[in-house]
């Protein structure tokens, strides 16, 4: 075992530093000159090969050979500038793999350059009121103009992120009414900017609401050109499969639960119950877990690293975060006490902040939650585990799925 | 960059295991548990055979990351003898300066002499058999005492059968050298590296019984289905192999920060082994539940697991203790 990057890698962590101390100095711009700022940053950051590592330079990215360990270093020493990396978002984690994989030249050409500049804004649009876990049964239909050009779209779709914002979709539609349910789902890509389109924002349980919660969208007869459809008619479902891989594998982050989990011993203290001997068994049995998460990253960015194989840990991690953050969230929420009678200013963690106090922990309290839910419930991924990792047999309502 | 095993690492764990398989098969370890022994010569030969009494000794080229991989392996097959007390007690005679004690080293290295701990209280591990203990001084710092005159040994009925008790009293007539005087950082590293050794051998208890279960729920049916296909259980499972298969790497790094002298060492010890062992109380405990009837037996031999998570968790300081150390050592 050895946890140093290696001579090679420390001298390309140099190189980095010495990018961002000369590129990454944006004062006191504010707004629009910080905006224009952090976009022509992000354009020599990827002409010198460091962000956008994936992608084709023709499609406007820095088209690098895989290398875990310069992307780790990228990412650590991005984090230590305080620099931005790429832009967020389903666009990046999901349209564009799912592109550079199953897409055409054209429909690349057309969306990966203005995803990467942030100029396209992806919502997902997958879940439906009646297909939750059971993706596959998505009811939201399109059917082929009499031309054969265009899809016609209807339908509704639900839980979109950043649906107020998203200027296009990625979509499940079914298409052939009459195949078995895998086999008649099309993966559609459309403009969200024309008529027929009704979006509005869902109220959460941590009071978010407005612009940037997740929203429900009706569709009236909405237009998707067919040369945006991704993969062939009738196989949506194995093209969506792609991105649901990325997304899993972007949630887990050893580094931020590892800080989430020292501002929880600061909470202790603030609050006078660091002291406290029940206060501190359960912050070090929380941390028992907290390090098993943080070594096992470890151990996948090595294998990853090596190309070999890690096994059954991989399915683990989207679980193990899940139920460290209600870990989290019961022991934060004995801490704050009555500091927990007052929901804090822009609750919900978006909106304008005033001061916050230690009722800024409600925020990770109820958030907590939703990732119990979010990229696959907690059951779901019990499913998998136990399926795909322990090699169980399928569950009999399930026996016929892919 | 390197966390995890080598192929070499992973051969050593398959060497181990096949040797376990063939020595120590079930039947072997129910007519050892209905004897009351404390001790399997043949067991020991197999292993020492293997020459890996010796792998923390300086020049062995492997280190400790190396002695928790085999620890695990023993713990996996519930494995009888002092194997965590052989490696750490070569550990101590490498290190010591007294030559009185050195001369023991060659014969724990062959498995001719066989040592086990005695650290913190008067009940120890294989003590009808051990030739030498590794035991507390009284003033802090570590001795080595010589089986025979001035040693009392009396037979107790031990709840771990694969590594039985005995009570154990030293008088001033038995014969003892000094290793290392209090305060010596020796003590502190020894001791830490019985801790990740412990926590290996909870971590290897652990996925047995995880293996077992999922084997089990694979061949039983009811209901004229496998019951490993009812959700009920199929996420019992997969929250068994949640608990331990992340932890997995805990006790690695608890290992490589030992080899490497790293400052948080102690700590990393310390919460390894509080974390192993609540996951191997919580599995053996899940796995006996997971299996219904069979599982309560003797037979089955599920116990004999459970047993051992008694043991592992109790000795050297039980999860909260240690958690109580953690938090010191963190500051808090």
């Amino acid at each position: 075992m050895d946890l140093s990057y290696g001579a090679d890698a420390e001298a390309f962590r140099a190189e980095v530093r010495q990018f961002l101390e000369q590129n990454w100095q944006p004062g006191d711009r504010r707004g629009a000159e910080l905006k224009d700022f952090i976009r022509d940053f992000r354009r020599s950051a990827t002409d010198r090969g460091l962000l956008y590592r994936s992608i084709p330079k023709r499609f406007g990215g820095s088209e690098q050979p895989v290398d875990v360990v310069k992307a780790q270093v990228i990412r650590e020493e991005f984090a230590r500038a305080r620099a931005p990396m790429e832009v967020g978002g389903n666009g990046m984690n999901m349209t564009v793999p799912t592109l550079l994989e199953k897409g055409t030249e054209e429909q690349k050409a057309l969306f990966i350059p203005k995803t990467v500049e942030g100029e396209y804004i992806w919502g997902q649009g997958y879940s439906e009121p009646g297909s939750g876990s059971d993706l596959a049964s998505v009811r939201t239909k399109a059917e082929l103009s009499p031309d054969g050009t265009k899809w016609i779209i209807n339908g509704q779709k639900i839980w979109t992120s950043m649906g107020m914002q998203s200027t296009h979709m990625f979509m499940l539609a079914r298409t052939e009414p009459d195949a078995p349910k895998h086999e008649g789902i099309t993966y559609l890509l459309l403009d969200l900017n024309q008529p027929g389109i009704t979006r509005r924002p869902i109220r959460q349980m941590t009071g978010e609401e407005g612009d940037h919660t997740f929203c429900e969208f009706f569709f009236d007869n909405v237009e998707a050109p067919v040369a945006w459809q991704v993969g062939a008619r009738g196989e949506g479902w194995s093209v969506s499969r792609t991105t649901i891989k990325h997304e899993r594998a972007s949630i887990g982050s050893a580094d931020s639960l590892g800080s989430q989990f020292a501002k929880l011993v600061d909470l202790a203290r603030e609050m006078g119950r660091l002291k406290d001997p029940v206060v501190r068994d359960r912050l070090a049995t929380i941390e028992g877990f907290v390090l098993s998460h943080r070594y096992t990253s470890f151990r996948l960015f090595s294998c990853s690293a090596a190309g070999d194989d890690p096994g059954p840990v991989q399915l683990m991690m989207k679980l193990l975060l899940t139920e460290i953050g209600h870990e989290i969230a019961l022991l934060a929420q004995e801490l704050i006490g009555d500091q927990g009678l007052i929901e804090p200013a822009g609750a919900g963690g978006r909106g304008n902040r005033g001061p916050r106090g230690p009722n800024k922990w409600l925020d990770q309290i109820m958030g907590s939650l939703g990732n119990s839910i979010a990229g696959g419930t907690s059951n779901i991924q019990r499913n998998v585990i136990a399926e795909r990792g322990l090699g169980l047999p399928r569950d009999l309502a399930m026996a016929g799925e892919k | 960059m390197r966390f995890h095993l080598t192929e070499e690492q992973v051969a050593i764990q398959d060497a181990v295991r096949g040797t376990l398989a063939d020595a120590w098969p079930m039947e072997r370890l129910h007519k050892f548990a209905d004897a009351g022994d404390d001790f399997d010569a043949d067991c020991w030969s197999a292993l020492s055979q293997l020459g890996l009494f010796g792998i923390l000794a300086p020049d062995s080229g492997m280190g400790l990351v190396d002695a928790a991989l085999v620890s695990e392996v023993v713990g996996e097959a519930a494995a009888p003898g002092p194997v965590i007390a052989q490696l750490i007690a070569v550990a101590a005679l490498s290190a010591t300066a007294n030559e009185a004690a050195k001369a023991h080293l060659e014969a724990l290295l062959s498995g001719e002499a066989i040592a086990t701990l005695a650290l913190d209280g008067d009940l120890v591990q294989c003590a009808r058999a051990a030739t030498l203990f590794l035991a507390d001084d009284g003033a802090g710092g570590l001795r080595l005492v010589e089986a025979g005159e001035g040693v009392t040994i009396e037979t107790v009925t031990a709840t771990d059968r694969s590594r039985p008790v005995s009570r154990v009293a030293f008088s001033a007539s038995a014969t003892s050298h000094a290793l290392f005087a209090a305060g010596d950082p020796q003590v502190a590293r020894l001791r830490d590296a019985a801790l990740v050794l412990i926590a290996a051998d909870a971590l290897g208890g652990a996925q047995h019984c995880t293996d077992v279960s999922v084997a089990y729920a694979k061949e039983r049916t009811q209901f004229g289905q496998p019951i490993g296909r009812f959700q009920g259980l199929k996420h019992q499972l997969a929250h068994m192999a949640l608990d331990v298969e992340p932890a997995r790497a805990q006790v690695w790094y608890a290992a490589y920060a030992w080899d490497a002298g790293l400052p948080d060492s102690p700590r990393a010890a310390a919460m390894a082994k509080a974390h192993l062992c609540e996951v191997y109380t919580r599995t053996t405990r899940a796995a006996i539940a997971a299996h219904g009837g069979i599982g309560y037996t003797w037979e089955y031999g599920l116990n004999y697991w459970f047993r051992r998570s008694v043991q592992d968790r109790a000795w050297l300081g039980s999860p909260s203790v240690l958690r109580a150390r953690a938090a010191e050592l963190a500051g808090w």
